[in-house]
């Protein structure tokens, strides 16, 4: 093999490969040959970058030069200018948001800084679809001491010494739940894989498993050890279809390479993989849901115990464990345990992604220490506010969490403080909202999602959240009452109580939340018929384009409740508190200046 | 009969099925890849192509709707040729989807879940695809279009009709 001097490496994320990178990597390696400078020159198709609202994104090694929002016309210039000639084409780098400096590497970069990657560690630095290099990475290398040098249990004592917990929503002790599963005698154990992401803005495990997904192959093979399983299943989205291309492809080089399939490492452990997918309901999240679908049926809950480490799969005990928390699996076994302890807070240890999106500058996936501050993480990494907007709130914890809002965006994250202010980590979604975002309105956004996924077996949930999102509807069209909010609250606590499942029991958590931190604008809906966001088409005014109006007066003189202001010859103004949404003014107009809210 | 089994490669298009069901070493477990296979097969799951699924499958044919009925993944209706899915995310939700939604549905004139009477295209909402970075996302069959905006509409429209030559 020729001496490489160069790298070139292509977000191959869903993101990316959406705007074009892929034909981007073809027209690269056709032109290099046209030069002749494909022997010391490759192309490298990586896995997620994270920062994908600046894709395509394409990095160069080893100069580390990072170009931003490459398009196909790009491509001559990065090869005559930066690989032929050596110079940087500056029109393509990064530029801050804030101080308009251009940026050549990606280390420079505010959104990496912060930055502390675990779990995402490989992303954007390899070649998913090839096995060598995961291993020229240290891949497989902690599987090899796990099956070589420990125990199982040894295994378990050091994963639970870590402090990891289960990175899907529930921060259960990760360590504990493959101890649970080992405990139980049986013929029969099996390992799945969570890659079910339903939280609507959450998208960490499809860019896991698409940038490498070698490391969930690998995690899920020193559970399986661990508990004393011989199969695995990742269940994943049907609508992560690169996800699962990927995902074969890397469990078809890791047969071929031994390191799936019988007598592993020369160990006489046997196991093996299989991918089962899902076809689209949120509730198949929560592990007996999943556990059914996976089985070929509804994914509807059972009531739990017996928890799926005594009885799971074919009634055998089980670990569901997700994506992410399987990713930082190697990491803990080769660093070890103290190592990752040593990161976070006191009870959540380790690091977190979240996938940050909404009205952010810096729109992508970043992972950070536990205990990070949200003002650091939206500030600092995301940029801030899109257009210097006023930041509102974040939700996180998708449906299931709450928002939060600048009174306490200087709490560090982690499991125990989100809890204690109303939200919840969930799979790690942030979506950010600023002034123009109505909270009545988001709330209702998000019953209506969970009363459409709600699967329907018991009736809190059936019933109670389909009550909710109409109220809320009620409430943003401009008909509701107070009596409402006091509806809202007993129904939320009553589902919360009682009904099954995850899904159901945190359901009215975005409504609650809400009322607790924005009552006020639940009031200007009721009280004053008023959206302060304007987002409720409902309760939007009539206004007057003052670019149009020619000052004819005919709106003034037909206006009902006299809330048109001006004299003849200027523009007219509206009064928007005043307004009754009639539409007199509307049909008077003969200029078109009147606007239909 | 429906419609299903009268399409030219109909017997093809089975007879894949069917052998696909034959490697399927647990049946009653099967039932969700199957339909998957089905659908990629026939485009969607009218109740006849449900009956042979069970009767394959050796599974009660309410099973086998339970299944249908449950998912939305699946669909018993027969789509357009472009299935043009709407994101529906938080994400997609919070910079302005329903705007893009609105424009589709007034261009096409067709609602949620509707199809054109020519049978090209299907409006769909769907839940998160994943790609928040582009918010607002909307995926064409495979192709996925970014930071969509209510003006792009007109455009997506016409270069799918463009690619199927109308």
């Amino acid at each position: 093999m020729a001496t490489q001097r160069t790298h070139i490496m292509v977000c191959g994320g869903t993101g990316c490969v959406s705007s074009n990178s892929l034909e981007m990597v073809d027209s690269l390696k056709t032109k290099l040959i046209e030069k002749g400078y494909q022997d010391e020159i490759t192309v490298i198709k990586t896995g997620c970058f994270g920062f994908c609202g600046q894709g395509p994104i394409i990095k160069i090694h080893p100069d580390n030069v990072f170009y931003v929002k490459v398009g196909m016309d790009d491509i001559d210039e990065i090869i005559d200018e930066h690989i032929i000639k050596g110079r940087t084409v500056s029109r393509l780098l990064y530029k801050e948001p804030e101080t308009h400096r251009t940026l050549p590497k990606h280390d420079d970069m505010s959104f990496y800084k912060k930055q502390y990657r675990i779990a995402l560690r490989n992303c954007g630095l390899i070649n998913p679809e090839d096995i060598n290099e995961y291993i020229a990475f240290g891949g497989y290398e902690a599987l090899g001491m796990a099956l070589t040098e420990y125990t199982p249990e040894k295994v378990i004592e050091i994963v639970k010494e870590s402090g990891l917990r289960g990175r899907g929503g529930g921060g259960f002790s990760t360590g504990l739940k493959w101890e649970y599963t080992r405990k139980p005698p049986s013929d029969q154990k099996y390992v799945i894989c969570n890659a079910d992401e339903g939280d609507p803005g959450a998208f960490m495990d499809r860019s896991i498993l698409e940038g490498d997904p070698h490391s969930i192959i690998e995690a899920m093979t020193i559970a399986g050890y661990a508990i004393g399983a011989s199969e695995g299943i990742v269940y994943i989205r049907a609508e992560y279809p690169l996800a699962i291309k990927r995902l074969e492809v890397a469990l078809d080089q890791a047969r071929e390479f031994g390191l799936l399939g019988k007598n592993i490492f020369e160990s006489g452990f046997s196991f093996d993989i299989h991918i089962k997918l899902g076809a689209g309901a949120f509730v198949c999240g929560e592990e007996t849901a999943l556990i059914h679908s996976v089985e070929g049926s509804r994914g509807e809950p059972t009531k739990k115990p017996p928890f799926p480490s005594v009885e799971g799969y074919h009634k055998k005990p089980t670990s569901v464990n997700n994506v992410e928390t399987f990713a930082n699996i190697p990491p803990i076994l080769t660093k070890g345990a103290e190592w990752f302890h040593s990161i976070g807070t006191e009870k959540s240890k380790g690091t977190k992604v979240f996938a940050l999106a909404g009205k952010i500058n810096n729109v992508g996936l970043v992972e950070v220490p536990m205990g990070t501050t949200l003002r650091e993480i939206i500030y600092d990494i995301g940029g801030g506010i899109i257009d210097g907007k006023a930041f509102k709130a974040v939700q996180t914890g998708g449906p299931s969490g709450g928002v939060i809002t600048t009174a306490d965006l200087d709490t560090p994250i982690d499991y125990e403080s989100l809890k204690a202010i109303g939200s919840m980590m969930g799979s790690g979604g942030m979506i950010v909202m600023d002034e123009d975002d109505c909270m009545v309105n988001i709330a209702k956004f998000y019953l209506d999602f969970t009363q459409d996924e709600s699967c329907g077996k018991c009736t809190p949930c059936r019933l109670g959240t389909k009550r909710m999102f109409e109220i809320l509807e009620r409430i943003t069209e401009g008909k509701g009452t107070m009596e409402d909010i006091e509806r809202l609250r007993s129904l939320g606590h009553a589902i919360k109580d009682s009904a099954l499942c995850g899904l159901g029991q945190t359901a009215p958590n975005p409504v609650l939340s809400t009322l607790d931190y924005f009552y006020d604008e639940y009031i200007a809906h009721i009280v004053d018929k008023k959206c302060p966001a304007g987002a409720c088409k409902a309760l939007a005014k009539y206004k007057i384009n003052p670019v149009k109006c020619i000052g004819c007066s005919a709106c003034a003189r037909v206006c009902p409740v006299n809330c048109i202001a001006g004299k003849p010859k200027e523009k007219y103004v509206i009064d928007e508190d005043q307004c009754i949404s009639c539409g007199a003014c509307f049909t008077a107009c003969r200029f078109d200046a009147v606007i239909k809210p | 009969m429906s419609e299903v089994f009268e399409f030219d490669k109909a017997t093809e298009k089975l007879k894949l099925l069917d052998a696909f069901i034959e490697t399927q070493s647990a049946k009653d477990e099967a039932v969700i890849s199957v339909l998957h296979k089905a659908q990629s097969l026939f485009g969607y799951l009218p109740s006849e192509l449900q009956l042979h699924v069970a009767r394959k499958l050796d599974v009660p044919a309410a099973k086998v709707y339970g299944v249908v009925s449950f998912y939305s993944f699946f669909t018993q209706e027969k789509r357009g040729d472009y299935t043009i899915n709407i994101c529906m995310g938080t994400a997609c939700f919070v910079k302005g989807i329903d705007k893009v939604m609105t424009e589709f549905s007034n261009q096409l004139g067709i609602k949620n879940k509707e199809t054109t009477a020519d049978g090209l295209f299907t409006l769909n909402d769907v839940r998160c695809i994943g790609a928040c970075g582009l918010a607002p996302v909307v995926m064409i069959n495979d192709k996925v279009y970014g930071h969509v905006k209510a003006e792009d509409v007109g455009q997506i429209i016409m270069d799918c009709k463009e690619q199927k030559g109308v």
